[in-house]
């Protein structure tokens, strides 16, 4: 039915970003995806965004992936969470609209070049001599493809929990995809079953708001994008409300009737999105949990209940919806479910994301056993990159745990593995005082751009930017600002001691009190584009941080450019000990760093392996 | 990026006129500058190599004399290593090496792996490739027994008690982490002020592990002792009765006591090392000047001082520049001679030192309240010797450094510093316990954040 370059295998935030950038980087691209109407489908939270997700859409940006434009387009409220607990913390987040974000993404693919959409459940793959040689749809087509990318998301053996039914289905209402499991299989790709789950949508006439807490976006909201100029729109409010005792006394009541608690699911669930019987349970003490009313989109009135996830039956569920105040009378239109699929463990693949085990095989997103729609777009884009590198015979992108956030991801997934959907947070990088969101260009624009995902005219921007950066962080180093009044006073406000000599407007922007917008008025500097200052004031508030923490990235990457050989034969090392020898065997880690990372494997197993690779000529 | 330095003591423990110190790395020579300076004020970097220098070991900026000895310097890549290495001989037992190495860790180093500086050898191409094997044998074994010692029974409080330093340190994180990757979750709110009593009883804790570390060395090797007045005060006679024997020359000349004698006196639970010093004086005598000099340098390394006076008579110039050596935190003032008569004030010595005996060592008066003293200067008198102890100069490194990052972490909460930054100290304080057990910061803050928070939508 044709040949292609790259096929991929879904059309979720990882399929998606994997085929535009395989695509873009000129290959011949096929998208394959169960129902072209559920393309970049949003099938729990309407939002994009949020806590080190925000870190991960900006860096999928700067690399020249499509999400960051897109949220940015169909964003209907912005928020920067965190905004007073450090900079290294700040996190975007949107709400979308569904639809909407569906469509721009649809369009998207359509204008691409090199790249076909097609609505076909994949249903095997044909490898020759290890290698990916051609993918087999459910209509018996065949497709000549020299590597896949798996994105499967929650499609896999998917079977849907509510209560008692049980029944086989995708998310969303789409088909789920049952054959492709066993042909992995086959071809030495082991798998395992997650689930997760999903809260119930309600009708918005039927929430009584006058009762909720409104929450509100940002006056000033700033895009994703580096290269969106158009305003980000903030059009809805969202609502808090509060479970209480009655909620809990409903689901404790009826916990039997749960098929988590009654064992009929056995997928390892995430532990940082509980369901709300979970919650119930595991946090007895809490007299209340929290959740939040979303709308789904400008065009519908379905309202999206974030926090109360539950595979309860829907009566259950109806009950203790209606026992909190402001619900009292709501009507479900989709009620809750939890989905069980199938997904791979990732210590199979490399850190470029091909299969160790099937050359030209690729796997991205929840199929490698994350949860969320940014480490699967992140994914996705690694793997399309990687897959289009490859056949052009050009060496591989490894993003690194000290150039970002996707690094990390990576890195963890491939190296430690998960037991449970893996979410990214702030607190799994050593390095995120360097790896904020707002400097997300500088670390990673000049790779997208090395790559070819970065066009020229917004490289040069990019060039203008870092210049203006570096001027005023030479200006400021050099002017002084005078004791007066004004200066004074302000310091005074903020308990920070007033000054009775002159001093250099860098030293004064050190204090943790003081922002470059208090001072440049009184240094009479020239008001600049809020994201020029915004990186002259964390360059220099951040210095001490950023020079210990580029110290240890040194130190890292000093044991990340030691190579380990692919071919070496880790039984044969004397010295290593057993645990250390299957690990590592295992894991098959690129260089000394990642094994040092391996679980298992100690500092003493890492100077043995040093030690044995620098006799056999290494290094 | 070079490795860092590092270094160990590389002469083997125990007796010995001279200890040495090994530094190794880029920045050895550099790191040896911090702590030693030769007398020919030339700098060591200006050395060439397979030199050496006579000079003196110092601590601070102030420079504070802490012995003489020599420095050999090999420039890379012709030494042991294939690095820079400086090699430092300190006068003596062990006690002034430690301190040396100790200065040295402060400054930069880290402290050597078992077996590094031949792996580094190894590694730079000095070792021949057939000697591989011996050298992933020599870093296995001591790995080995590295494991072996951590699960042994002394071991055993240590590793309780810094599981339950770090258990802290990782709730904080967590709390933390949760605080920070949920802000939309209901997350109480933690006051700085609740932080820093945290931080602040975590500090306490390991303060007393790194305290208990110089007390158990104390209990194990025995007690650096010097004894320290003024010629004929009667520094030898409180030898001799310490000891119970006649080793040091008893004369009635004054500075009959050139060199310095160390006896091991065992005196109630407790292992002294005495040092007999030559009196602190003016003198013209050159060997003498030396001498004196040394004992000055002794002053500063002693675990305690036992400061004679004569109590007979009113304090001399020399008595008075004695009494400016002196540390008030590791000092008993003996007044000696108190059969003869007692002409001293002793309110300024009670105003000045926690701990001021009378006796007479002619006599053999007062033997127990100087026990006594001894003791409780030392804090001995409640160190259990059960109680969880560090073993080793790595461990205390270790210890150290979540020390120090904790103090960091205090200054930043007071300066009012982003809590972003805060909490990646915390972790480092975290992670400097848990390189002890081999285990991760981030793995364990993030099992504790969804052990303990109902986070998550």
């Amino acid at each position: 039915m044709g040949a292609y370059d790259v096929a991929v295998i879904g059309a979720g935030h990882a399929g998606c970003e994997a085929a535009l950038a395989s695509a873009r980087l000129g290959l011949r691209t096929a998208l394959f995806t169960i129902s072209l109407d559920s393309i970049a489908n949003m099938p729990c939270n309407p939002s994009v965004g949020g806590t080190a997700k925000g870190h991960l859409v900006r860096e999928i940006d700067a690399l020249g992936g499509e999400m960051g434009r897109a949220a940015d387009a169909a964003a209907i409220q912005s928020r920067m969470l965190n905004r007073s607990k450090g900079a290294a913390v700040r996190s975007l987040r949107v709400q979308a609209d569904r639809r909407l974000y569906h469509v721009i993404m649809k369009k998207t693919l359509e204008a691409q070049e090199n790249l076909d959409l097609k609505q076909a459940e994949v249903v095997g793959l044909e490898t020759e001599n290890g290698n990916v040689k051609a993918l087999i749809t459910k209509l018996g087509a065949v497709y000549g493809a020299k590597a896949a990318i798996i994105a499967s998301g929650t499609y896999l053996q998917a079977k849907i929990y509510v209560g008692d039914a049980v029944y086989r289905s995708g998310p969303d209402g789409n088909l789920s995809a049952d054959m492709l499991s066993e042909n992995l299989k086959k071809n030495g790709v082991s798998l395992r079953r997650f689930k997760t789950g999903t809260p119930a949508r309600v009708h918005r006439r039927s929430v009584d708001f006058s009762r909720l807490a409104a929450q509100e976006g940002d006056a000033k909201p700033v895009p994703f994008s580096f290269e969106t100029t158009s305003p980000v729109r903030n059009l809805v409010p969202c609502h808090i409300a509060y479970t209480n005792a009655s909620t809990h006394k409903i689901i404790m009541d009826n916990l039997r009737r749960s098929p988590l608690y009654g064992g009929r699911i056995e997928g390892v669930g995430p532990r940082y999105c509980p369901s709300i019987e979970d919650k119930v349970v595991r946090f007895a003490e809490k007299e209340r949990h929290q959740l939040f009313i979303e709308p789904m989109g400008l065009d519908t009135e379905e309202m999206y209940l974030q926090g109360m996830s539950s595979s309860l039956p829907e009566d259950v569920q109806l009950e203790f919806y209606r026992s909190i105040e402001g619900l009292e009378n709501v009507e479900i239109m989709r009620s809750a479910y939890a989905i069980e699929y199938d997904c791979c463990d990732p210590t199979q693949l490399f850190p470029t994301l091909e299969f160790k085990s099937v050359g030209g095989l690729y796997g991205a997103g929840q199929f490698n056993g994350t949860s969320g729609y940014e480490e699967a777009a992140a994914q996705g884009l690694v793997a399309g990159i990687n897959a289009a590198l490859k056949i052009k015979n050009k060496e591989a992108l490894v993003l690194s745990r000290s150039n970002s956030y996707i690094g990390a991801l990576i890195d963890d997934l491939v190296t430690k593995g998960c037991s449970e959907p893996y979410r990214m947070m702030t607190s799994r990088s050593e390095y995120r005082l360097f790896l904020r969101q707002d400097n997300a260009d500088q670390r990673l624009t000049p790779l997208g751009h090395a790559i070819g995902l970065i066009s020229r005219r917004r490289f040069s921007a990019f060039l203008a930017k870092l210049a203006a950066i570096e001027q005023e962080l030479a200006e400021i180093s050099k002017i002084s600002v005078q004791p007066s009044e004004a200066l004074n006073k302000i310091l005074e406000e903020r308990n920070s001691s007033p000054i009775s000599a002159s001093l250099k407007f860098s030293e004064l922007l050190r204090r943790p009190q003081l922002t470059y917008s208090d001072l440049a008025p009184l240094a009479g500097r020239p008001a600049l584009p809020d994201e020029i200052s915004e990186q002259v004031e964390i360059t220099v508030k951040y210095k001490g941080y950023l020079e210990r923490q580029l110290e240890q990235i040194a130190r890292m990457q000093l044991s990340e450019s030691r190579l380990i050989p692919p071919d070496i034969n880790y039984s044969e090392i004397t010295g290593l000990r057993l645990e250390a020898k299957e690990k590592l065997d295992k894991i098959r880690p690129l260089n000394l760093g990642q094994a040092s990372r391996i679980s298992g494997v100690s500092p003493a197993d890492v100077s043995v392996l040093l030690v044995f690779l620098k006799q056999r000529g290494y290094y | 990026m070079p490795e860092p330095a590092v270094a160990a003591i590389s002469t083997p423990f125990g007796q010995g006129g001279i200890s040495a110190v090994r530094i190794s790395g880029e920045e050895a020579i550099f790191i040896a500058e911090r702590v030693f300076a030769p007398f020919s004020g030339k700098a060591l970097g200006n050395m060439k190599g397979y030199t050496a220098a006579y000079g003196f070991f110092f601590e601070g900026s102030e420079k504070i004399r802490l012995d003489t000895g020599i420095a050999l310097v090999y420039k890379a890549p012709k030494s042991y290593t294939g690095e820079n290495v400086v090699e430092l001989s300190c006068h003596g037992g062990i006690f002034i090496a430690r301190k040396i190495l100790r200065l040295i860790l402060e400054n930069g180093a880290k402290m050597a792996e078992a077996g590094e500086f031949t792996k580094r050898a190894f590694l730079n191409g000095k070792l021949s490739l057939t000697q591989a094997e011996a050298v992933t044998d020599l870093i296995s074994a001591s790995s080995e027994r590295s494991l072996k010692m951590a699960v042994s029974a002394s071991q055993g409080k240590l590793w309780s008690k810094i599981r339950s330093i770090t258990e802290k340190l990782l709730d904080l994180s967590a709390y933390f982490s949760a605080w920070f990757d949920f802000p939309e979750e209901d997350i109480p709110e933690l006051s700085g002020e609740n932080i820093l009593a945290e931080i602040n009883s975590a500090l306490l804790e390991i303060s007393a592990l790194i305290e208990g570390y110089d007390q158990g060395r104390l209990v194990r090797e025995g007690i650096f002792t010097v004894i320290a007045g003024k010629p004929n005060v009667g520094k030898s006679t409180l030898m001799n009765l310490l000891s119970g024997e006649e080793r040091s020359i008893v004369t009635d000349v004054p500075g009959t006591t050139r060199d310095f004698i160390e006896e091991n006196v065992l005196l109630g639970d407790y292992v002294l090392r005495l040092v007999d010093t030559a009196g602190i004086r003016r003198t013209d005598d050159s060997v003498e000047r030396i001498g004196v000099l040394r004992a000055e340098e002794k002053l500063r390394v002693a675990d305690i001082v036992l400061a004679l006076f004569d109590a007979s008579e009113e304090l001399d110039e020399s008595d008075r520049r004695l009494l400016e050596k002196l540390d008030s935190r590791n000092t008993v003032i003996i007044l000696n001679k108190s059969d003869i008569g007692l002409n001293l004030e002793t309110s300024f010595f009670r105003a000045n030192f926690e701990h001021v005996v009378v006796i007479s060592a002619r006599k053999g008066e007062g033997l127990d309240s100087l026990k006594a003293a001894l003791e409780s200067s030392l804090r001995l008198g409640n160190f259990d010797t059960d109680s969880p102890s560090l073993a080793n100069e790595r461990q205390l490194e270790c210890a150290r450094n979540a020390y120090n990052f904790l103090k960091e972490t205090e200054s930043l909460l007071s300066a009012g510093e982003s809590l972003d930054a805060v909490s990646v100290m915390i972790e480092a304080a975290a992670d400097s316990l848990l390189q002890l057990t081999g285990e991760r910061t981030i793995d364990k803050t993030i099992d504790a954040v969804f052990a303990k928070f109902c986070v998550g939508k």
